[in-house]
């Protein structure tokens, strides 16, 4: 990999708008690997749908983000020229698909979060990220319905499929407490009404969780020790092997179009 | 082609009616005028400038539009028209008009439900079979061939269709 890394003036609505950007190009990305492996046509459909969605979103980020650092950076050099630490996506988002279960476990945890986060995000006083949060929150409802009713079914399932699930909770716990985390640099734009505060959303985020949770007859684990470092840019090991192919082509072709 | 000059009124109608008749690449049954996606013509200094709206934000389909409706433009003797993309207020299948709701069912898609059902967790929902108007249908794939739809059979006559998703 010859081509330098971009730099990148992270003022906080910058910064902000790249960790949600990033959230939704990596957990696309993921999702779009399942492609052609998908455990019936059906569901490759799904995965598929969902990686588009995520990946609109992201677009539409990344070009705002563009636009507010006011340099000359733009979506494509924000996705395929910053490395491993100058992403902000959350851990949870970057976690291997694993098992089906496990890609399930990560989306459901993910979107029940995002669809509250979107929705709430509405009431944004900058008018843009409430422009992005309207159209993200439709596009995360339908996730939510699909993921929850894949928990049950795989959780209520056969005693396989329900033992997958519960280890998929168990390992994917840990990630989940980095999407209610808020530093400094998004503390103001809370208090300027830009951004709302995630740990609000907390008790609704447990409440649906737990009971689909529940009616899967899976549990969640007992314990809330949560580990961070994706908003700061200190990545699992998965991040970089994830860029590696997603960042391929541009970095050995630099400039290349189709 | 030669034109005489026009006052922006009438190139703005102009363009509307030319813009108005490109229809979606997925669903050609449909114009983006029937789907809502045409937002409006605005004429600046004999400019014009169209305004378009994505479906759901990672729908491909919008950059092909966005060609489409150049190309019509200058079909019709307007030069050097820009689309943009407004995303406020977003897309709501709402706005889709009775005429493209006939046209998708006529084409075999079942068209939307109001919007409020989507957040039907685990609800139920009753679609009609747009082949044999049957109420006794299933659900296969809440994702469909095209992000906007999903995959649905009819029980009756056992036809698999495509619905066209609240949104």
């Amino acid at each position: 990999m010859t081509v330098a890394n971009i730099q990148v003036s992270e003022t906080p609505l910058v910064l902000y708008t790249l960790r949600r950007a990033d959230d939704a190009l990596i957990l696309g990305h993921r999702l779009s690997e399942w492609c052609g492996h998908a455990p019936m046509m059906e569901e490759d459909m799904a995965l598929a749908n969902m990686g588009l969605d995520l990946l609109g979103q992201a677009r539409e980020l990344y070009s705002y983000a563009a636009k507010v650092e006011g340099r000359d950076n733009d979506e494509d050099k924000f996705a395929y020229l910053r490395d491993v630490r100058q992403y902000r996506n959350l851990l949870l988002l970057e976690q291997p698909n694993g098992d089906f279960a496990r890609t399930m476990v990560r989306q459901f945890f993910y979107a029940t979060f995002a669809d509250l986060y979107w929705r709430a995000m509405m009431r944004s006083t900058d008018a843009t990220l409430a422009a992005i949060a309207a159209k993200s929150e439709k596009e995360s409802a339908y996730h939510v319905r699909h993921t929850s009713e894949w928990i049950v079914r795989l959780g209520d399932g056969t005693e396989e499929s329900h033992a997958r699930a519960q280890s998929a909770i168990d390992e994917l716990w840990a990630f989940t407490g980095e999407m209610f985390a808020v530093d400094d640099s998004e503390r103001g734009l809370i208090d300027a009404g830009i951004a709302i505060d995630p740990a609000t959303l907390h008790p609704q985020w447990l409440k649906t969780v737990t009971g689909v949770v529940g009616e899967a007859t899976l549990a969640l684990p007992k314990n809330d020790w949560m580990q961070q470092g994706g908003r700061s840019g200190r990545h699992s090991e998965h991040l970089g092997h994830l860029l590696g192919e997603l960042q391929s082509m541009p970095r050995t072709f630099p400039g290349a179009t189709w | 082609m030669v034109m005489a000059v026009l006052n922006d009124t009438d190139l703005r109608q102009r363009a509307w009616e030319a813009a108005s008749q490109v229809v979606d690449p997925e669903i050609p049954v449909l114009t983006i005028a029937d789907l809502g996606v045409l937002r409006e013509v605005e004429v600046h200094d004999g400019r014009v400038e169209v305004a378009i709206t994505p479906t759901y934000s990672g729908c491909p389909a919008m950059n092909m539009i966005a060609l489409e409706i150049e190309l019509a433009l200058e079909r019709a003797g307007i030069a050097g028209p820009t689309v943009r993309t407004v995303l406020s207020p977003a897309w709501t299948t709402d706005w889709m008009s009775e005429d493209g709701r006939n046209k998708l069912r006529a084409y075999g898609i079942a068209p939307p439900q109001a919007s409020n059902s989507r957040r039907a967790l685990f609800g139920e929902q009753q679609v009609a079979c747009p082949q044999c108007g049957s109420q006794n249908t299933e659900l296969l794939s809440e994702f469909g061939s095209t992000s906007c739809k999903a995959l649905w059979r009819c029980k009756a006559c056992r036809e698999p269709f495509d619905y066209f998703k609240c949104h």
